[in-house]
């Protein structure tokens, strides 16, 4: 199946895009993906439990992918 | 967006453009006692470090959804009649205006509480990061940065 990673502020420029998609096997979890990512150019950093969201909800890195899945990659926040 | 939660009229959302209070003012009727008015501004300084301006990007669909969360959970857990909320994304010059709460009330410690809370959560939850520019010509992303193990 194919997801979407969303990167943002830090890790949009470690990555240098701000999007991209993953090809994941049919059972994988957003910690698969997680790992996936770290072989890519500028996010062996990532750390290992990184703070994730799915279809834009804060979610745990065990949740089950589906097709067409959009996770964000959310580095520390800081608003206010 | 608006909404109506335990009575409550609550709004909430981001803006690239400068945040006017003087419209935030009006919330509200005669029925309310007490409006407080949270404002969050630029500082010319982080960690002893001058700063000249700074960035705000913003995962937009995420923070408006997550910063109505916080604003219905708010308007839920006090009696209030309007909670309204925005923050920034964009280039912010000293002094501006990041963030501003109002909320209007019956009561001064409902709004006090109330404010308080929106603006930890905004804090601690809203996906939304700031870059720094520092009178030195440097750009930091603020907060814990992963680095090459």
């Amino acid at each position: 199946m194919t997801v979407t990673i969303l990167l943002f502020a830090v890790y949009r420029e470690l990555a240098d895009t701000a999007s991209l998609d993953l090809e994941l096997p049919a059972d994988a979890t957003v910690r698969d993906a997680m790992d996936r990512l770290r072989s890519l150019p500028g996010l062996g950093c990532l750390p290992a439990e990184p703070t994730v969201a799915v279809n834009r909800e804060y979610s745990s890195l065990g949740r089950d992918l589906k097709p067409g899945d959009e996770i964000a990659l959310i580095p520390a926040v800081a608003g206010g | 967006m608006a909404s109506e939660t335990g009575g409550a009229r609550v709004i909430g959302h981001l803006s690239d453009d400068p945040i006017r209070v003087e419209e935030l003012l009006r919330a509200g009727s005669s029925a309310d006692g007490a409006v407080t008015v949270f404002i969050g501004r630029v500082r010319d300084h982080n960690h002893g470090r001058p700063v000249i301006r700074l960035h705000y990007e913003a995962y937009g669909e995420m923070a408006e959804r997550e910063l109505a969360a916080i604003l219905d959970e708010t308007a839920g857990r006090w009696t209030l009649s309007h909670l309204e909320a925005v923050h920034r994304t964009g280039t912010l010059e000293l002094g501006e205006l990041s963030v501003a709460i109002v909320v209007a009330a019956p009561h001064r410690a409902a709004a006090y509480e109330a404010s308080r809370h929106v603006i930890e959560e905004i804090k601690r939850r809203l996906p939304i990061w700031k870059r720094e520019e520092y009178a030195d010509g440097e750009t930091e992303w603020v907060g814990p940065v992963p680095s090459e193990a």
